[in-house]
Formats: structure tokens, sequence, C-alpha cells
């Protein structure tokens, strides 16, 4: 199990990139219809269907009715009163939350830990980035089990003589959502670590043998020289993290189910079973609505601050 | 320079990051122990070697539940994912060639249509998808989950191929063009094999998304014969429930393939999410 540092560097092109753009016209460009196939995916299974989509959230369209009727906004009123779709709301966004940080916090630490000089840097990146690109319904399963009241979490608990600490944590409402959370961490730590050895790349060793010459502390070069200087890598890991706590499904699915009482229900769960378990076509449809503009507005929102920093420093 | 010697000091972090790594895997190391012991061993001793080690646990995870083997759909993951990789390099490739040597105003307008696609969240889509693809005869088969992927993965994947045909230079294009060459025999002859890297990624990225989706083939597969390996593995908890060594045998072998491939191609796959997220 190997990775060379040399892996994460750019295409040998991309530094060709800025000169040979447009302006220069040699002969014909290649024909429309070659891209034909691709725009015309793009716009049914993206652009025609999501439109079809947000109309289906101002209908009462329900396996039941073959068809469906305009009903205005009654289905986010609904969701206004509903309580299980105000707590999946309020457990997405902290999940979010505490996922984003938690995973970007351990992911640079771990790239910052195997940037240089260990022996076996290549072999722990590889053991740490592993988990990311595995199934996360199935990894999930390994973890349900650790978690089991009668499982290894418990019995190392009982051996080190915290056997009060006990419970079965993912059954119980206080503790499910956390437990959870250590388990998407696990999975997507060494994914964020990967993001930021790719920025590390590109700062020069030099600089740090300028800070240590001039006496700077490694914290305050950290601070000034490093971090600014991550500044893209930190949008990309920071957007990807985000993109993938809002949506998480699997990893509940196969976990909790949503439980218990609602605990872990989040709002891809609820999308899922309002539309395909209850037949809420419509209901489903305002829940992927009110999921799909928090994605967006999230994510712009990150995006613009994440940006404006790159460029003020 | 003596700043990146190797101290005790990095001794001792090298020693603190390996037993972290150590941590990480020792889910690794229930999963394949508590596979081959009895059902009543995982739970009084779980971090013991099993004393004696069933493999027979595995022939019978093999048979799958009663949606299925596990084979039936290792196979269905395996066409699902070939075919619609397959699909999203022949018309992602030939579509970024297209809008990055068009330029000008109608290749940058269809360029960020593809980009905004990467953003806009598919979910929303599923219901009135489900509905035209149920009336097509798309739902439950092969060509509905090609069709419907390649679809949902353009975005990204003329995105990638894109943004890498955009800082080739077209020296070599022009040259052939001068020898007279068609369209049809640049793209092939010249500019296909100039994107090798780029196609790497996408075949890595894009496989592993579909190779592990759950949601989609949970919606558009069940209850046919054509589950893929994560719905697969979904009903076979369903079905036994806490018989863990038996789920652990199954886990072990959804896995397997993924992490087979991950111990071969790892420098690749670290590069895909390194250089190819970042576009």
């Amino acid at each position: 199990m190997t990775v060379t540092t040399e892996a994460v560097s750019r295409p040998p092109w991309s530094r060709l990139g800025a000169r040979t753009g447009r302006g220069r016209t040699g002969g014909k460009p290649a024909p429309w219809a070659w891209a034909a196939p691709a725009i015309l995916l793009l716009l049914t299974i993206h652009y025609l269907a999501i439109a079809a989509g947000a109309w289906y959230a101002f209908t009462d369209w329900s396996g039941a009715s073959p068809r469906a009727s305009f009903i205005g906004l009654a289905n986010f009123r609904h969701i206004l009163q509903d309580h299980t779709a105000r707590t999946a709301l309020t457990n997405t966004l902290e999940l979010t939350v505490c996922f984003v940080v938690a995973v970007n916090v351990l992911g640079l630490l771990l790239a910052l830990g195997t940037r240089r000089t260990l022996k076996t840097r290549n072999l722990i990146r590889s053991l740490f980035f592993a988990p990311a690109v595995l199934s996360p319904l199935a990894v999930s399963y390994i973890w349900q089990f650790i978690f089991d009241y009668n499982g290894p979490l418990n019995f190392i608990l009982r051996m080190a003589g915290m056997g009060s600490q006990q419970r079965a944590w993912l059954g119980s409402p206080s503790w499910a959502l956390w437990t959870v959370l250590v388990v998407l961490v696990w999975q997507f730590a060494g994914l964020a670590m990967i993001f930021y050895l790719a920025g590390l790349q590109s700062i020069p060793d030099e600089l740090e043998e300028a800070s240590a010459v001039d006496g700077a502390t490694p914290f305050y070069h950290f601070r000034r020289v490093t971090l600014p200087l991550l500044a893209p890598a930190l949008t990309v890991s920071f957007t990807f993290t985000l993109l993938l706590g809002l949506r998480i499904f699997d990893q509940i699915i196969a976990l909790t189910g949503g439980g218990p009482v609602n605990a872990t229900e989040t709002l891809a769960t609820q999308v899922y079973k309002q539309t395909w378990v209850y037949g809420r076509f419509g209901y489903g449809a305002a829940l992927a609505l009110v999921l799909s503009l928090l994605v967006a507005i999230l994510a712009f929102a990150q995006l613009a601050v994440l940006r404006l920093r790159e460029r003020g420093g | 320079m003596g700043l990146f010697r190797y101290s005790w000091r990095t001794f001792l972090r090298e020693m603190l990051l390996l037993a972290l790594a150590a941590l990480w895997w020792l889910p690794f190391y229930i999963l394949t122990t508590t596979s081959v012991k009895p059902s009543s061993e995982g739970f009084t001793s779980p971090f013991q070697l099993p004393g004696h080690p069933d493999l027979g646990i595995y022939a019978q995870a093999w048979q799958g539940s009663g949606n299925g083997s596990l084979g039936q759909a290792l196979e269905s993951s395996l066409i699902i994912t070939i075919g619609s990789v397959m699909a999203l390099i022949a018309l992602g490739s030939s579509a970024a060639y297209v809008v990055a040597r068009r330029g000008g105003r109608p290749g940058n307008v269809v360029y960020l249509l593809f980009v905004l696609g990467i953003i806009l969240p598919y979910q929303l889509g599923i219901v009135p998808l489900y509905a035209a693809f149920r009336r097509l005869g798309l739902v439950g088969n092969y060509a509905g989950m090609v069709l419907l992927y390649t679809g949902l993965l353009m975005p990204l994947t003329v995105f990638l191929y894109t943004g890498f045909v955009r800082a080739l230079p077209r020296d070599y294009e022009e040259a052939a063009q001068v020898d007279g060459a068609g369209h049809g025999r640049i793209f092939f002859r010249v500019v296909f094999p100039l994107l090798r890297p780029v196609t790497g990624t996408v075949a890595i990225l894009t496989g592993l998304i579909i190779w592990n989706d759950f949601f989609l083939p949970l919606v558009f597969l069940s209850g046919t014969a054509y589950i893929t390996l994560p719905v697969a593995v979904y009903s076979f908890v369903g079905e036994y429930g806490a018989q863990w060594n038996l789920i652990f045998a199954a886990v072990a072998i959804s896995i397997l393939p993924v992490l087979g491939f991950f111990l071969l191609a790892q420098r690749q796959l670290i590069r895909s999410f390194g250089g190819g997220i970042k576009g």
C-alpha cells in the first residue's frame, strides 16, 4: 500500500491553459451535433425533471389519485406544522454543521501530520482514505454492530470499568444523532485529508524554511502562511462535505432507519419515506424542494464567503 | 536545512498516526473476524480471533436473500456501472470537445448549463423521472438505470472533460486538419488519446458514485431480479435480522470488489479525488 506525493499533482497540460483558449480559428470547429445527446440528456433528466418536480410540490398528487391538482402552498404549510418534518430539518442542520466542522478539522490535521518526513506516510494516508470509497450503506452495518448494546463499544467500556456509561447508542433519542455523526466522520475524514494534501502540494517548502529563519513559531507560520495558501482546498473541501452532509441518507437507513422517535430523521430520509413509502408524491416533492433550496442557498452562501476570503486573505 | 530531518519527535508523530490509523481500521478487523465466528461469539468476545473460523458462512451469504443471490447483484452492479461509465465517456468527451473548441457565447452558455447541473439537486426530479420512465418501460431494467446515471452524471463528466480540453494545445488538431483529416478522425485519433488522464478520472469518480449508490436502485429496481449490491445487502439485512456472522459475510463480499480495486489503483484514485474535483 503506497501513495506517492506526486500522486495528487495536476496534469502537465494545465500549465498551458491560459495561452491556448479562444482566438485562433484553424478551420471549422467540430459540429454541435456531437454534443446533442449530452445536451438532450442534460435538458430532460436535469432541467425538465427538476421543473416538473417543483411543480408537483404545489399539488396533492398521491399514489392513490392518478391526477395531480394544484393546491397552492398547502404542502408547505403542512411542513411547517408537521412535527416530524421540523425535527428532520433541525436534525439535518445540526448534523451537517457538526459534520462539516469535525471532518474538516480532522482532515486538515491528518494532512498536516502526514505531509512529509514520515517513513510510512503513504500507508497511513491510504488507511485513512480507504473508507471514503466504500459503500456508505455497507460500512454503516459494521457500525450498527459496534454500537449494539451487547456490542464491542460497550464491551470496551465494561473492561475499562466504565460499565455505567454503557447504553444502546443508536437506540437512545439523545445519543443516536451523535452516534451517526461518528460514523460519518470516520468514513469521510480521509477524503478531506486528500483535498488538503492536494492543496499543501502547491505550497513550496522554502516558505517554511524562510519562516524558521525569521524565528516564527510553527503555529504562527501555519496561521499566517499555510492557512491562507490553503484557501482553495478549503473551499473545495467545505463545499463537498456540506453537500454530503445535507443529503445524508444511506447511513441513516442502515443505522437507525430514522429512529428512535424521529431522533435521526433527516430531510433526505423524510423525502424518501413520504414519497416512496407513504405514496404522498406532492408532499414528498414539497419536502424535496425545501431540501433543494437549502442545498442551493447554503452552498452558494458558503462559496461566496470562502471565495471572498480566498481573495481578501 | 535541517528542518525536515527525522527526529525523535517525528518518530513520536509517526507512532501516534500509525496507532490512530490502526484504530481507524478496527471496524474492518471486527467485520472479518465476526463474519467467521459462530453467531454467539460475536458479542461475548468481540475482539478475539475466531477459534474455529467457519468460511462456509460466505457460501451461505453468497446465496443471498429471497430477493436474489449476491452473485446476481454483483452482475447487475457490474453491468449498470460499466454501461453507464462507457456512455458517459463517449457522450461526455465528444460534447466537451465541441463546447471547449467552439467557445464563444453559445459554448459558454452550454458550459454554464452543465456546471449548474452539478449543483442542482437531482432529488427533486426523481418522482417525475420515475413516472416518465415507467410509461416508457424503463423501470426495473438495466437500460433505464444506464440512461438515468448517464443523464445524472453528465454535468460532472462534461465539466471535467471541458476543463481538460481547454488546457490542451490545438497544434495537433490543426496539423491533422492540414493533413486533410475530418472531424471524426481528428477526435478519435488525435484528441481522445490525449484525454486519457481525464478519462481515467471520469471513470473512477463516476464509477464509484454509481457502484456505491443505494437510493436510485432502491427506487427504480426494488422487487426485480436486477437489484444492485447495496440494495441486495439492504434486503439481506432485512431478512437475516441479527445473524451478524451472515450479515457481515454479505457486507464483506459487497465491499471486497472496491477495496480490491482501491489496493490496486490507489495512486490513480487519490489523484482523481485530489485533482479531479478541484477542476
